[in-house]
């Protein structure tokens, strides 16, 4: 099963931070790669939502999505930056 | 319209279905009045959620079809193994509800001041988010130089045959077909490769701003053409659905 | 209270009811699901492992696994994403063949597979005829994507316990998370008790 990109989970991560995550840096914690959220690669057909860094492969964010909450693991993430953004 | 990203939190809401048009035997353009809607920028897409009657969900996101301004709309394409799309691609009906919410996305958007000139890439449904940009970018009047290449597997399967055309409103519109070709067909066959796109693409040293929209096994390819072609990777902008067509 | 969209239906029980966990419903097709790649290992590469402290107590090649006795399994399975299939066909060889090879004396396992995964599990629940190294399914070669060439078949918890691209059982005093426990999903897994998440 192919995965997809941030852009296909945009709900998704405003469910979970509150606010349009797809266009903000983030910054892989394992090799330190930099892309928007939107060029993540993302296994959405899953028990959770795993985005991982289309550098290293390695898991950036998982989101699980429960009856009446999210939980977000963000340990993969060093940072997310919205600069130059409007 | 103004860049005003998605503030505070989406809600559900349920939106009257104006219409249902089918643009070929398996794509469908749904119209919608959503009784709350913000108004959007080209490129975004709306989620989707049926509800069944034990209140078992399925849940989707589709591309907007329409520019902003526009009455809403979306195209979907009837999937045969999925569970939302067949639904809405074959039972929807106008004055049917839909419950949806959006606008979604902040990076896969083009305005006219983000300028050009634009290299717009679809594979299959992919077209969908580029044709809300080519729409947006006519009425506008935008002078912003524009191409679309469309990859399509035959001539019955390119959505938006007609309004395409060979050129929309200035914009050059080329298409290559994968897997049959009409009798007598003048345009491109075959996969995009890095030759097509070197006679089609605009050359690197225009700087252009790229959007790719499709399948991912596609996306990968075709962006990787561009950056092949001297495309800075910051100015190629991809949009990947999983190998099915869908999210 | 979304309304109920006119017209769509969802695969209703099949009048099995008994054999259908709480909260599931059954389907037709096997769906595939992923955290990751599909990974890919040359069998002539492959190799099965029960391992502890860093160490492997005993390994099995390919052919030496295809060389044990392997056995044909009818189950239903039940995933936690709420899809239930009933009558699947697996071919494999039950762990039990293998603990017993190499000798077990902990409470625990951690399968661990190519690409990363892995999952926790009770010795208890690995051994007794509960769980196979499953390397075929409807009467042919497990498929890449539903795990092949082998992954673990546990088919009375979630099947998320039964690990794809399954590479080894490390034998653990203590019961740690795997990839799906540490985000949140029960430590157990039990469907007739509706073990999705941790404090179910």
């Amino acid at each position: 099963m192919d995965p997809i990109d941030g852009n296909g989970i945009g709900g998704l991560l405003i469910d979970a931070f509150g606010k349009e995550m797809t266009a903000a840096i983030s910054t892989c914690a394992t090799c330190g790669a930099r892309r928007p959220v939107a060029e993540l690669v993302v296994y959405q057909r899953a028990p959770g939502t795993v985005v991982r860094c289309r550098t290293c492969g390695n898991v950036i964010m998982v989101l699980v999505k429960r009856a009446d909450s999210i939980d977000v693991d963000l340990s993969g993430l060093a940072s997310l930056s919205n600069q130059g953004l409007p | 319209m103004e860049r005003t990203a998605v503030r505070g939190r989406l809600s559900w809401q349920v939106a009257p279905v104006v219409s249902v048009t089918w643009e070929t035997a398996s794509v469908a353009t749904i119209q919608l009045d959503p009784p709350d809607w913000a108004g959007h920028r080209a490129g975004q897409h709306l989620d989707v959620r049926l509800t069944a009657e034990d209140g078992y969900m399925a849940e989707r996101s589709y591309s907007i079809a329409s520019a902003p301004g526009e009455l809403l709309a979306i195209t979907v394409e009837r999937l045969e193994d999925g569970e939302v799309s067949p639904y809405l691609a074959g039972e929807l009906q106008a004055g049917d509800e839909l419950e949806l919410r959006g606008p979604i996305g902040g990076y896969f958007v083009w305005e006219p001041s983000d300028g050009g000139p634009l290299m717009l890439l679809a594979g299959g449904s992919g077209v969908v988010p580029l044709r809300s940009m080519l729409r947006h970018r006519v009425n506008t009047g935008s002078d912003v130089p524009a191409r679309l290449l469309y990859s399509s597997r035959g001539w019955e399967d390119v959505i938006y045959r007609d309004e395409l055309g060979q050129h929309h409103d200035g914009a050059r519109v080329s298409y290559t077909l994968t897997r049959s070709q009409p009798p007598g067909w003048t345009g491109h066959s075959g996969r995009i490769n890095s030759s097509l796109l070197a006679e089609v693409a605009w050359p690197a040293k225009t700087n252009p701003l790229a959007y790719i929209c499709g399948p991912t096994s596609f996306v990968e390819s075709a962006a990787a053409g561009l950056v092949e072609l001297g495309y800075p990777p910051e100015r190629v902008k991809t949009e990947r659905f999983g190998a099915t067509g869908g999210r | 209270m979304s309304p109920v969209s006119r017209g769509f239906h969802h695969h209703a029980p099949a009048g099995e009811e008994t054999r259908v966990p709480p909260g599931q419903h059954v389907v037709g097709n096997f769906p595939v699901l992923s955290a990751g790649p599909t990974p890919v290992t040359p069998l002539d590469k492959w190799t099965f492992s029960i391992t502890q402290s860093g160490q492997a107590r005993k390994s099995w090649t390919w052919e030496e696994l295809q060389a044990l006795p392997a056995e044909t399994i009818t189950a239903d399975i039940h995933c936690v994403t709420r899809w239930t299939k009933l009558g699947t066909e697996w071919r494999g060889v039950s762990v039990d063949t293998l603990l017993d090879q190499a000798g077990y004396d902990t409470p625990y396992v951690m399968a661990f597979c190519d690409g990363g995964y892995t999952t926790n599990l009770p010795v208890a629940d690995v051994t007794g005829g509960r769980a196979w190294v499953a390397f075929g399914y409807g009467g042919a070669p497990l498929e890449a994507e539903h795990g092949g060439p082998a992954r673990l078949l546990v088919p009375h918890l979630y099947f998320w316990k039964s690990a794809k691209w399954v590479r080894g059982l490390d034998l653990r005093e203590t019961d740690q998370p795997g990839f799906w426990e540490r985000y949140g999903y029960h430590m157990y897994g039990d469907p007739w008790k509706e073990q999705r998440y941790a404090g179910d």
